[in-house]
């Protein structure tokens, strides 16, 4: 609790929200129409609204963002408030920790528990000796008891570079926050940059590493349990540090216009911990996904 | 947009109110938010009960009568969704939106703009859920748990949008639970502390807290599904190396604390109640913060009851019987404590007291027989038939959703200004009570009796109490019109409540003026 | 209608019933003690009766006792509860083990030490469910063939699934196992007394799960080997029967008819009596191009199914005569009327191309 209480401010209306609520819904709609229409190879509207609800949601996103800036700058906002939003991003950040856990958790079951069972493990002796009498559990699930075949994704080479960049980017955003606590534009521009380009990096490296698993390795989201978790926690890894990177560009263009003082950068400081929780998604994602 | 000049013009001692529809669009005043949760709640209620008709309906003789079976389970599992996350859990919210902050003494929720959004999201929610019944192959037909590959592999094309429906309401319960935090750590007055905090209050961050550690993983196991029907994963499919039962976990490692998030509010509203009108103070006020907080840590302990018979390895049975098991204790210690508190109070009956009185004996009931299920031995009978629905209603409905009424007659004097009839209030407690045991009471026996859930048509040996229990629910549908006719009633006008509104009321909420002002608490109160 | 849980026809459902009272008595008895406080309490401290109400609010001495009382309680239920888990989750030193598998809507039941195999499907017909007939007494509870397991024998059940999730469920056996696809769960049970008991599948899995009832017909050990031994020679019949009819050809009536009848008994809950299937959901078959054109196509697809979606593989449910009329029936009903002509060599020709 603060000592001295400060007005808290309420801002009195905001169009912001209804827009971001039709954007969502068009994105919802179009997305689900969308994903049947390529089903079922077909043309529809989906596409359409698809694209129609992300524009709607940047416009969104602008004018909110805008919004609060500029109340921001003109010092509306008390240390409660800033508190808030400190408070509101660590929760929102929990809340994607368990996104993410969900998927794990599904990666352990499946290594620990299914797969041992497929194989015949634990109370399914009958499993093994009557559905999939062929089958071989081993991790990375190389051949799938239907018989569906993929080569593993080794842990040396890109991932580690990969994984280095990431680190280093880690590393770099926090020497730009020391900058900005010590008020050395200079430096903090000079490493905002330095994080982006790794930020960057790590993503064409990651494109180029699915376009290899694609072509070269046959690992596909088809492929398989292997497939599946792989992809899917490499690939919302990724939107996730794609997200992180487009907030960190506009940080970096904030930066630039000149916000942020050493004692009121919440902005940045939001940006910086994103990117840190995704960072350490990823440590995670090294070991349980490569190495391991 | 939001002039900033204009906001700071806002004086704080007249009450400005914005005016026409753009006030509800716009809006970022808790209780304006709270109002339209409570509103749309009310309409979800009535949409997800006309479903509840629809079966009873068809459930009223053997044979098919008024739908088709694909039809009926459509019913079935959109009466699931619509009542959980439609009316129970955003009428929680509205109370939440309403009440927090006037009883930490805050000016508003800490971050009143994502409060908008995270309301005006979820009727949009809906809407896609309730439009994709009219899509070809019908709405989403596989049970509100939606078991895969039930919903992957088999289900209709409209899953898609089930699917991005869900992750809708999932984004607008974690924006709702954050703002809830937020405003429970950051915006209490000076002199609030946490143990004094009144129990709604306490009762609510718990739940905030389990809706951010669970809601999330709701959103991945929705997930898994779309790309599992759509791109060829095989998270659920033992061909790909993966496993059926896999999705149940995840399922009910978010379903589980998901009911704990529909009744710890509502042990809160009770907590309030009940002291107000025995006229003497909550007995074990700290036993029931720890209680509150143990509830919410076993919660993610047992979620596994829900699949016992999936042919889990026995030492995990066993596991998840005892955890089940011992959640009844701190449950029993909530219980234990209102009877206390009423003990040598003086206690009087109006319609908040009755709701709350039927909550404590007919939740116990409901909290009974989920202890009977969480006998695994046990469970595999009772397990998928109309046993466990009598379980959940009786939890939910006399519990959860009597709860609601409870605190909409408590509140209601505070949000409109004016009484509400306490005669009709009456009536349409004792309407509710006869008919709800009417329409629940039976499905124990039906169930023990060997009557499976989900099924549009039953033996012939069933079919007087599926009978009876229609009539039942026809009356407690029926008496639910009361309810709105008192509400729209006390909205409209009636006797002046004075600030304190009951006798015995104590907390912040009462020292304001009924109705509340627009806007509250701008400087913060003293809390003695 | 029974008010209870049946006690069953074995030890373990007597066990059950018996924990289920035991439960059940306990939980009454706190429900009577806590509810008696409470209405002691409401009618004698009402304001109506002028008390002054009292001001206590605390006792962690209450607090502990209430807290340990219940643990005790659960303890007291837990050590049955366990003993009987432990005993229900033992499927050693079987006599005998039936493989059962769920698919929609019916079940197949393998017995895995005889050669006998079967489907066994809903027997109610469709005009007792519509309310055009009167329902018999074992209205949706009755099936074409029920299984047959010995009395005194412990008869393990492996339990699998071909589509989605079902469950197996005999409440007079205390059973209710659920049918996993790709996985298989193993429960027992031992009958006692010989009779006829029925239960009902108990996991949503689809349209049509109200409609998949289980019949077990528990016979002693003498009258059990005789119902294998004709089993085993009607099977052996069948067998002998559909070679014969490689060579020969059917006519379109005689295929229409057999075809017809099957398409209604295995096809129409899909894709409709009709043929026009549901949208969205189920193809329609009327005037779809693989009927009407791609017969290699239609025959692979009726024989092996189609992964990833609903569509089953038939070729262990029915002979080859019944699909080779259920296909000339579908290239042929509905306006079809291509002409084509499907024999059961065609089928076996098109089964073993895929063998090799
Ligand atoms: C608000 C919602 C809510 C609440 C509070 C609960 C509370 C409990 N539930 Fe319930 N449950 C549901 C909602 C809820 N449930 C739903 C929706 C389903 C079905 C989902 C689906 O399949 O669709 C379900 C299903 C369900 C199952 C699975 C059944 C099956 O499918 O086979 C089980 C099994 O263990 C269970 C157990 C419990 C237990 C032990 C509690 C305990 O918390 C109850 C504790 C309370 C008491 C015990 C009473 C008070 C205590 C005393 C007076 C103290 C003294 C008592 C003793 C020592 C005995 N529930
Ligand atoms: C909080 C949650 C909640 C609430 C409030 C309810 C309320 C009711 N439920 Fe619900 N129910 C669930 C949650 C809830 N249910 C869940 C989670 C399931 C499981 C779904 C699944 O299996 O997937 C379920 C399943 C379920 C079934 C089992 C279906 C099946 O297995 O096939 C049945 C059957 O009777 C039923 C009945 C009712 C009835 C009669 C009410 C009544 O209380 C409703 C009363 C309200 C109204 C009726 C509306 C108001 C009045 C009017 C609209 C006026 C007009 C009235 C008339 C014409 C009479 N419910
Ligand atoms: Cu098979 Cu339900
Ligand atoms: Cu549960």
């Amino acid at each position: 609790m603060s000592n001295s209480y400060e007005k808290y401010y309420v801002p009195a209306q905001s169009p912001w929200p209804i827009v971001g609520a039709v954007a969502l819904f068009l994105i919802a709609v179009g997305a689900g129409n969308y994903i049947n229409d390529i089903t079922y190879q077909r043309t529809g509207f989906g596409g359409y609204l698809l694209f129609a609800g992300i524009v709607t949601l940047i416009i969104m996103l602008f004018g909110w963002f805008r919004n609060v800036i500029d109340e921001s700058m003109s010092g509306l906002y008390s240390q409660q408030m800033s508190r808030s939003f400190r408070l509101g991003m660590s929760w929102f950040i929990m809340s994607e920790v368990m996104f993410f856990m969900a998927f794990f958790g599904a990666l352990f079951y499946g290594r620990m528990i299914a797969l041992n069972w497929l194989g015949g493990g634990g109370n399914n002796a009958s499993t093994f000796a009557v559905l999939w009498p062929e089958f071989q559990a081993s991790w990375p699930l190389l051949k799938t008891p239907g018989g569906t075949e993929t080569q593993a994704m080794p842990a040396t080479g890109l991932p580690m570079i990969n994984t280095a960049l990431l680190l280093i980017s880690s590393v770099t955003l926090h020497f730009a926050h020391t900058a900005i606590e010590q008020n050395k534009r200079g430096q903090l521009k000079l490493m905002l940059l330095f994080t982006l380009i790794l930020g960057f990096s790590f993503l064409s490296l990651q494109v180029y590493e699915y376009v290899h698993a694609y072509r070269d390795l046959g690992l596909t989201l088809a492929s398989g349990f292997y497939g599946s978790t792989f992809f899917m926690l490499t690939g919302f890894h990724g939107v996730h540090v794609t997200l992180g990177a487009i907030i960190l560009f506009f940080i970096f263009l904030r930066v630039l216009k000149g916000h942020f003082t050493p004692e009121n950068h919440f902005g940045f400081q939001a940006a910086a911990w994103y990117w840190h929780f995704v960072d350490v998604v990823w440590l995670c994602l090294y070991v349980f996904v490569y190495v391991l | 947009m939001s002039g900033i000049t204009e906001t700071v013009a806002v004086d704080e001692h007249h009450d400005h109110k914005p005016k026409g529809f753009t006030r509800w669009l716009y809006t970022t005043n808790h209780k304006d938010i709270g109002s339209l949760y409570l509103i749309f709640s009310l309409v979800m209620f009535f949409i997800g009960g006309t479903m509840a008709m629809v079966i009873r309906l068809e459930l009223f003789q053997p044979g098919l009568q008024f739908v088709e079976p694909h039809f009926f389970n459509q019913m079935t599992t959109v009466h699931g969704l619509i009542m959980v996350f439609g009316a129970v859990m955003p009428a929680f919210t509205g109370l939440a939106n309403w009440m927090i902050p006037m009883m930490i003494g805050a000016p508003d929720m800490a971050l009143p703009r994502m409060n908008n959004w995270s309301f005006w999201i979820l009727p949009f929610a809906f809407l896609i859920l309730l439009s994709s019944l009219f899509m070809p192959g019908g709405g989403p037909a596989f049970g509100w748990t939606f078991y895969a590959p039930l919903s992957s592999t088999y289900s209709s094309d409209s899953t898609a949008l089930f699917v991005f429906s869900v992750h809708i309401m999932g984004i607008s319960s974690i924006m709702g639970a954050i703002n809830v935090i937020v405003t429970i750590f950051n915006m209490r007055a000076p002199t609030m502390t946490w143990m004094k905090m009144p129990l709604f209050v306490w009762t609510w961050l718990v739940t905030a807290f389990l809706l951010i550690m669970v809601m999330p993983v709701l959103a991945g196991a929705v997930t898994m599904v779309l790309t599992d029907k759509y791109f060829a994963t095989s998270f659920f499919d033992a061909a790909g190396g993966g496993d059926p039962v896999l999705f149940q976990h995840i399922f009910w490692f978010f379903g589980h604390p998901e009911v704990y998030i529909m009744i710890l509010p509502a042990f809160g509203i009770i907590s309030s109640i009940v002291p107000t009108f025995a006229r003497k103070p909550l007995f074990g006020y700290a036993s029931m913060v720890y209680a509150t907080g143990s509830i919410a840590l076993l919660s993610f302990l047992v979620w596994a009851h829900h699949m016992f018979t999936t042919g889990m390895p026995v030492f995990a049975e066993l596991f998840f019987m005892y955890c089940t098991m011992l959640i009844s204790v701190p449950t029993g210690v909530k219980v234990f404590n209102w009877v206390a508190t009423m003990w040598r109070g003086a206690m009087t009956f109006e319609a908040p007291m009755m709701f709350a009185l039927a909550f404590i004996v007919l939740f116990t009931i409901g909290g009974f027989s989920g202890l009977m299920l969480a006998i695994t031995p046990a469970d595999f009978q009772y397990h998928d038939t109309y046993f466990v629905v009598a379980h959940f209603h009786y939890v939910l409905v006399t519990g959860a959703v009597f709860s609601i009424m409870a605190a909409a007659y408590y509140w209601l004097p505070k949000w409109t200004g004016y009484m509400y009839d306490e005669k009709l209030a009456q009536w349409h407690f004792w309407c509710s009570l006869i008919s709800v045991n009417l329409l629940f009471f039976p499905m124990h026996f039906v169930g023990l009796a060997g009557m499976p859930r989900r099924i549009p048509d039953y033996a012939l040996q069933f079919a007087d109490f599926n009978a009876l229990i229609s009539v039942g629910g026809f009356l407690f549908g029926l008496s639910q019109l009361l309810f709105v006719w008192v509400v729209v009633k006390c909205a409209r006008g009636g006797v002046k409540a004075t600030a304190h509104v009951w006798e015995g009321s104590h907390g912040l909420e009462w020292e304001v003026p009924s109705p509340a002002p627009y806007h509250t608490f701008t400087t913060p109160p003293e809390v003695k | 209608m029974p008010l209870n849980m049946t006690q069953g026809v074995s030890d373990i459902s007597q066990q059950v019933y018996n924990l289920h009272m035991t439960i059940f008595w306990i939980c009454c008895a706190i429900g009577a003690v806590v509810f008696g406080l409470m209405f002691w309490s409401i009618f004698r401290h009402r304001k109506s009766r002028g008390v002054t109400p009292a001001q206590f609010h605390e006792s962690t001495k209450v607090e502990v006792i209430w807290t340990s009382i219940p643990v005790v309680i659960l303890i007291l239920m837990a050590i049955p509860a366990t003993k009987t888990l432990i005993a229900m989750e033992d499927t050693t030193e079987a006599d005998i083990t039936v493989l059962i598998t769920g698919s929609q809507w019916k079940w197949h039941y393998e017995f895995l030490d005889h050669d006998v195999s079967y489907y066994s499907l809903l027997a109610t017909p469709k005009e007792q469910i519509n309310n055009r007939f009167a329902k018999d007494p074992n209205y949706l509870l009755e099936v074409d063939r029920p299984l047959v397991i010995p009395t005194d024998k412990k008869v393990r059940f492996l339990m699998t699934s071909d589509d989605v999730i079902h469950s197996w469920w005999v409440p007079a056996f205390a059973i209710k196992k659920d049918a996993n696809p790709g996985f298989i769960n193993e429960t027992w049970t031992r009958v006692e007394e010989p009779g006829i008991y029925r239960g009902q599948c108990a996991e949503l899995c689809g349209k049509d799960h109200g409609f998949m009832p289980i019949v077990v017909i528990a016979k002693t050990p003498e009258d059990f080997a005789t119902w294998v031994a004709t089993e085993e020679k009607r099977n052996a019949e069948a067998k002998a029967e559909e070679q014969a009819l490689l060579a020969m050809n059917m006519s379109l009536e005689e295929l229409m008819t057999v075809g017809e009848r099957t398409y209604l008994g295995h096809c129409s809950a899909c894709h409709q009596p009709s043929g026009q299937g549901l949208p969205g959901i189920f193809p329609a078959l009327k005037g779809s191009q693989m009927a009407l054109k791609d017969m290699a196509g239609h025959i692979d697809i009726v024989l092996h199914g189609k992964s990833g979606t609903a569509m089953q593989g038939f070729a262990k449910q029915l002979s080859l005569k019944e699909i080779a009329a259920v296909i000339t029936y579908e290239r042929n009903a509905w306006g079809n009327n291509t002409g084509d002509l499907v024999q059961a060599a065609d089928v076996n020709a098109a089964l073993q191309g895929k063998g090799d």
